[in-house]
């Protein structure tokens, strides 16, 4: 008698035999879809020129990672996803008038500087769209600070106080920095820029332009699983706390400059911060405390890169301030 | 009463539902047994009879002078057709006995086990760890002296996808699993006496409690994975942790498997020696099911009798999927720890990676293990050989329950590298 299962080819593998659907890939691109309603409302908002960031530094961050596993002679590792998304965030802590070059240049330094010399995904000790962007701020401070104007998108229609006059292609948050820094209070009401900051902030990075998409894409993240509640909570709490303690507007701290995109995209990044959670609370905390900290008495009111960046140097520490104990390491009863 | 469970784990898709609802079913006499003389853990017995010879259903055929194993007996009457050896299921090389059943067979009646007390029939009747550990049930019957067992804990989680046979056991012999429950607190003089079902189960928890009465706790628990392994399921009902190195005692705790209870029940109460178990054949099989199959039986032929495969088939698994091994010959004998026969499809396995992949540190490992460890941490060192480092992060406590594989998103082969250092951790420990 022949029986239905002679001749089957077996394959035999060790236990465990199934495996979660949620791949590196998976996780990459559900943060690229977080991403996506701020990335687009920005592009939608601003134009070709902020079309043409995004192309340029997820562009240069793809092909610096092919090439340099090309030129190392290791496999591909497009297809994990995290290319795309140091290219994504990079763009997004771009403002929309960089030249050409520059975008390249972050691109090409976040994957190669922040990833790939540590030996690629998973070795980086810091987030590599926040080293790309570092490099730039350190290298083109000048550049950066003689933007040209384009048109209505860039000039912050305030009014003038004092011998301040209307300060060209700034920020909301680098108007209130110099109020703070002169006397005589706010030149408007932080209140009163709830709104378009939330919607639609056409001063500042790609990543700006809308405080209620990130918080949308943030909380899709949190939904899935994919980012735990203790980095943002830690970070966003701590912001706005000091915030209101150093005097200021709390919710306007938080809705301005880069603190959103930081806290829900950056500083939840796996591999740069603590897995622990304590430590992902403690790391949240680190990173609000250095962001407002840095806002209200460093040199430049954006603060929120090298916060991160900081914060991403300590996670192995705070990683093993908070090792858990294994089970059954406890005091035996009869020891 | 609240849902009790343990800190950490994972819940995949059961895949339950394909024979929860299936009454167990007799798989009729098969042409041929293939009896191992290693169906427990502990030293494998040596065969009593020879080619030629005779047997009775429940006589003893295999045995061993040693503490911690157990005998064997023929399922059938039938002739020894040769004494030799046979492939495990789980890829060993042991001793056996084939024997050629008659082709009249009553399996109602058995030749009784020898009077005796609770442990010394428990014993005789070579009765193990039914959940799949087939450690012998004797064995823990007797906790070392002046150390006192509170509770006894009977544990019908079945927690592995796919496998259905203990919550068939319990709806249908939920007195035998009761009466077994009872006979074990009675030996061991427990107090307490607590039956743990997933909450997935209703039905097997509304036939234990209907058999319970005083003095049983029957108490539902999450339905999480590895929510049946020992020290969790003692953690979840006691909150105390069985410390490191320590058998279960050290927490006043006893864990048996419900199906290890019944069978108790029936050693004690009928002499009954063990020599049949219930078997989930389920996944790519034409007629999926609860089989009460007598042990020795070919793994061919029960697939056989559940109706052979449907579609494509990638891989046969005895046991669960997250810690059975898988089969690479079909002519295995079910024994005393096979749960259940599962064949998935190619599409249905986890894919084999190659080549090393990254840690993306996401924390799910950490997160999912039961046992508080870093697995991405010891399996970066294993990956290493580095064995002094890995040590520092406690392979050796890892219950191998798979969680950290299975959640890995760039599907590192996490638990076969704590296999490697827990491995080369306790060969330093021997060299000492």
């Amino acid at each position: 008698m022949t029986k239905s299962s002679e001749g089957t080819r077996l394959s035999v593998a060790s236990s465990p035999h199934i495996a979660a659907p949620t791949t590196c890939t998976n996780i990459m691109l559900w943060v690229v879809a977080a991403l996506a309603p701020a990335a687009i409302w920005s592009m939608a908002s601003i134009g070709w020129p902020a079309v043409q960031v995004f192309m340029l530094c997820i562009g240069s961050a793809l092909a610096t990672e092919a090439a340099w596993n090309a030129i190392a002679k290791k496999p591909q590792t497009l297809t994990d996803g995290s290319a795309l998304v140091t290219g994504v965030l990079l763009a997004m802590c771009m403002p929309p008038m960089v030249p050409w070059w520059m975008s390249i240049a972050a691109g090409v330094i976040a994957i190669g500087l922040g990833k790939m010399i540590f030996g690629g995904l998973g070795w980086n000790l810091f987030n590599p769209a926040l080293v790309g962007r570092a490099f730039v701020l350190m290298s083109w401070a000048g550049v950066l600070s003689k933007l040209p104007e384009k048109g209505w998108f860039q000039t912050l229609d305030v009014p003038a106080k004092g011998s301040l006059d209307a300060i060209s292609g700034a920020t909301r948050l680098a108007v209130a920095a110099a109020d703070r820094a002169a006397a005589g209070g706010y030149r408007f009401d932080l209140a009163a820029q709830y709104e378009p900051l939330l919607w639609r902030n056409l001063q500042g990075s790609l990543g700006e332009v809308s405080a209620a998409l990130l918080i949308l894409g943030g909380l899709i993240l949190l939904a899935k699983g994919i980012i735990d509640w203790r980095v943002p909570a830690g970070y966003i709490g701590t912001m706005g706390l000091l915030s209101w303690v150093f005097g200021s507007d709390p919710i306007f701290n938080v809705l301005a400059g880069g603190v959103l995109l930081g806290a829900f995209f950056m500083a939840t990044d796996y591999v740069s911060s603590p897995m622990t959670k304590n430590g992902k609370l403690v790391f949240g905390i680190g990173c609000g405390v250095f962001n407002t900290v840095g806002r209200f008495f460093g040199p430049s009111p954006e603060s929120t890169t090298f916060a991160i960046l900081f914060m991403n140097g300590l996670a192995p520490l705070i990683d093993k301030m908070f090792t858990p104990r294994t089970f059954g390491w406890v005091k035996s009863d009869e020891e | 009463m609240s849902k009790a469970a343990f800190k950490g784990g994972v819940h995949p898709p059961e895949h339950k539902e394909a024979t929860a609802a299936l009454p167990i079913e007799w798989m009729p006499v098969p042409t041929r047994l293939v009896v191992p003389m290693s169906q427990h853990l502990g030293a494998p017995c040596a065969p009593l009879v020879a080619a030629g010879d005779r047997v009775h259903r429940g006589q003893l055929i295999g045995s061993v002078d040693a503490m911690v194993s157990a005998p064997v007996h023929s399922p059938v009457n039938g002739e020894v057709a040769s004494v030799g050896t046979c492939l495990t299921a789980g890829g060993m090389r042991v001793p056996c006995v084939t024997i050629t059943p008659d082709t009249e067979q009553d399996l109602r009646s058995f030749a009784p086990v020898p009077d005796g007390d609770v442990r010394a029939t428990v014993r005789a009747a070579g009765i193990v760890g039914l959940g799949g550990a087939t450690f012998p049930s004797a064995v823990k019957l007797s906790p070392p002296k002046g150390v006192e067992v509170g509770t006894v804990i009977l544990n019908g989680c079945e927690c592995e996808p796919y496998l259905t046979c203990d919550h068939r056991l319990m709806v249908e012999s939920a007195d035998r699993v009761v009466a077994g429950a009872r006979i074990m607190a009675d030996t061991i003089g427990a107090k307490r006496v607590v039956i743990g079902v997933e909450e997935n189960k209703p039905d097997a928890i509304a036939a234990l409690r209907a058999e319970a009465g005083d003095g049983i706790e029957v108490r539902s628990l999450v339905t999480r994975y590895p929510q049946g392994a020992e020290k969790q399921l003692i953690w979840a009902f006691l909150k105390k942790e069985v410390p490191h190195g320590k058998l279960p005692a050290a927490a006043g705790a006893l864990v048996h498997n419900v199906a290890t209870a019944a069978a108790i029940a029936d050693a004690v109460d009928l002499r009954k020696p063990l020599t049949e178990r219930v078997v989930t054949v389920t996944g790519r099989v034409a007629r999926p099911g609860n089989y009460r199959v007598l042990l020795g039986t070919l793994v061919s032929d029960l697939i056989e009798f559940a109706g052979g495969f449907s579609g494509e088939v990638g891989r046969v698994v005895a046991g669960g999927p997250m810690t059975g091994p898988a089969l690479a010959d079909l002519d295995v004998p079910v024994s005393k720890g096979t749960s259940g026969i599962v064949v998935f499809g190619p599409d249905e396995i986890a894919p084999l990676v190659e080549g090393d992949q990254p840690c993306i540190r996401c924390g799910r490992c950490s997160e999912g293990c039961p046992m508080f460890l870093q697995p991405f941490l010891i399996g970066t060192h294993a990956n290493r050989r580095d064995w002094t480092s890995a040590e520092l992060f406690h392979p050796v406590d890892c219950i191998e329950c798979g969680v950290c594989s299975y959640v890995c998103p760039t599907r590192r082969p996490l638990l076969q590298l704590i296999r490697l250092a827990k491995a080369a951790v306790m060969a330093k420990g021997e060299r000492l």
